[in-house]
């Protein structure tokens, strides 16, 4: 019992699984409460291009040897902006978007080459890590400032979540309201920039579309409360995260970008075993309330 | 990838045939425009009906697919092209079996659209486990991801050649009631258009034309190849027949004209064929803003002189 219990707890005592769990947590929760913004207001692919802007910042920050954390912040949020006003109300075209972030992709394979052939110091693998993530090999540092971020952008989208749903609903009813749609678009544009630049410390340029469309997608399965959606989508992220970095450390030749993916991939699809009932009763709920 | 060191790559004369001649001295140079042609002219056409019927994240996942069955495939011990044309095509089929339309835009598009970006997400994941798991792969991921040009094969051309002239070919049969139906979905339905079938069908061309072009320029910039220079040629036009040529045209420029930098300069093919086409795509949108401005000075002079 005793060996059980040790063996249970060692994993935590180790200090990458602590920085993990950490930056994990922090980075899961603030992806779940952004990515059920993005998926009610249907601009996930501005969350695909963001994260493959995301890429080219770091691969540029590491190419001229400024903190890759730098660019990854300059590049997604600025990116965000731009996507911003290039379309009406704060929300770009999708033909836009797509040449825009093609092109940065283009330019980030210009950055890796410019990166692995021109510095002495380069690690072939830097590329890859800012690809796919690499959770398990952050610094105290490192995740403790994520967590802090992480933490900062929960808050501020707790703090605008009634405008920003009112907004996102009945867009013209909000602005006669005196709500400001306008900033709020782009406020919510920077908000998801600077959280893909977070997570893809985590889980990767790649991968970071899982974590945000993933969790929320399933809260949008399982409930209709707009309210009670949000906080579920956190909560499934954090889940997953844990249970992919726990699998991670179980099984080490998985890496935990594949496993937090998995998990995500795993709660989504159970949703869709569940689902029936839900559609069911908000039938029932619409035919009765057409009856009375 | 080539080496750095400008001493050894060849050297830009400005002497434009000679230039040529000796780039195509190399078999493989050839290779590679013969098959960045074929690859510029199917996704251009393909690319063009993408635009239209603003399917770019469908597209998109398909062509990020891709990278998880060459991975795939290449620790299964196939060849990388079988897995790069199962998956594309059976993401395509995916992806129309759940009815996906549209950019993600309207009431039902939101639930759809997480759907399509979790399965992009997940398969790319699988596709680094697969490389986690192989570790034997020359150059990493970035290849599969960002493509090369060097040592394409007269077999592989030929190969293009065949699936690319299957594609066209579907695409011409299909091409006038795909039309229809892209430009006025409700229209088209109502005249007994097969709407639905159409869209399956063009999926699946699709999924076949990504799978080929992304043996040439990566799974990631496929679709450059494919949106921007269908974006810019209706920018300048709205008729479908100069709007096909015009794309046409445009990646076939970027294509060749990137392979010929590329092959000057040690950077990578994907970096230069994006940029080339980006630029005209920016040329397009800044030619039509000023000629929307002059034309509305402009205007109201003429209707002064009319009255006058």
């Amino acid at each position: 019992m005793t060996a059980l219990l040790s063996s249970a707890s060692a994993p935590l005592d180790q200090p990458f699984v602590q920085h993990a769990l950490l930056a994990g947590t922090g980075i899961a929760a603030a992806s779940g409460l952004v990515g059920h913004f993005l998926v009610l207001r249907a601009q996930i692919f501005t969350a695909d291009a963001l994260s493959h802007v995301a890429f080219t910042g770091a691969m540029g920050a590491l190419a001229f040897g400024y903190d890759l954390r730098t660019g990854l912040l300059v590049a997604t949020v600025g990116i965000a902006l731009l996507f911003g006003t290039l379309g009406r109300k704060a929300r770009a075209d999708d033909v836009v978007i797509g040449s825009v972030f093609s092109w940065v992709l283009g330019l980030g394979a210009f950055f890796i080459t410019l990166y692995t052939t021109s510095r002495s110091t380069a690690n072939g693998t830097a590329g890859v890590s800012v690809l796919f993530g690499s959770i398990f090999g952050l610094s105290a540092g490192k995740a403790s400032s994520a967590a802090l971020v992480a933490a900062g952008i929960c808050l501020l989208m707790v703090l605008i979540a009634r405008p920003l749903l009112f907004t996102t609903l009945d867009e013209a009813v909000a602005a006669a309201r005196g709500v400001p749609v306008r900033t709020l678009g782009f406020g919510f544009l920077a908000v998801t920039g600077v959280c893909a630049a977070e997570a893809t410390q985590a889980v990767g340029s790649l991968l970071l579309l899982g974590l945000l469309a993933a969790p929320a997608g399933a809260a949008a399965r399982l409930t209709d409360r707009p309210y009670r959606a949000l906080a579920l989508s956190a909560i499934l992220a954090v889940l997953a995260m844990w249970a992919g970095l726990a699998a991670s450390y179980a099984v080490p030749k998985m890496p935990p970008s594949f496993a937090i993916m998995a998990a995500a991939t795993a709660v989504y699809a159970a949703t869709f075993l569940i689902r029936r009932p839900t559609a069911d009763r908000r039938l029932r709920r619409r035919t009765a309330s057409a009856g009375t | 990838m080539l080496p750095a060191e400008p001493v050894a790559g060849p050297v830009w004369s400005w002497n434009l045939l000679t230039d040529v001649q000796e780039m195509w001295s190399f078999p493989f140079m050839v290779n590679a425009f013969r098959a960045g042609a074929i690859v510029a002219v199917v996704s251009a056409v393909m690319g063009y009906f993408v635009v239209l019927r603003r399917q770019t994240f469908a597209a998109h996942t398909v062509s990020t697919v891709a990278f998880p069955g060459a991975a795939g495939a290449v620790l299964l011990g196939f060849s990388a092209v079988y897995g790069y044309f199962s998956l594309c095509v059976a993401a395509a089929v995916i992806i129309a079996a759940i009815g996906w339309r549209g950019g993600g835009g309207g009431s039902g598009g939101a639930d759809e659209s997480a759907l399509t970006g979790t399965v992009q997400a997940f398969l790319l994941a699988s596709g680094f486990l697969f490389i986690a798991l192989y570790k034997g792969l020359l150059g990493g991921p970035q290849t599969i991801l960002f493509g090369t040009f060097l040592g394409i094969t007269t077999s592989q051309v030929n190969v293009l050649l065949g699936v690319g002239a299957v594609v066209l070919a579907a695409l011409a049969l299909i091409g006038r009631p795909l039309l229809f139906a892209s430009v006025d979905p409700q229209v088209a339905a109502a005249r007994g258009v097969p709407v639905r079938a159409l869209s399956v069908i063009f999926l699946v061309l699709l999924g076949a034309a990504t799978a080929e072009a992304g043996q040439i320029t990566g799974t990631l910039l496929v679709f450059a190849l494919m949106v921007i220079p269908a974006a810019t040629a209706q920018t300048v036009t709205g008729r479908p027949g100069a709007g096909l040529t015009l794309a046409v045209l445009l990646a076939l420029a970027a294509t060749w004209l990137g392979l010929t930098t590329a092959y000057y300069w040690p950077y990578p093919l994907g970096f230069f064929v994006t940029s080339y086409s980006f630029a005209g795509y920016l040329l397009a949108r800044s030619g039509r803003a000023l000629h929307t401005r002059l034309g509305r000075t402009a205007a109201p002079l003429l209707n002064k002189e009319a009255t006058a």
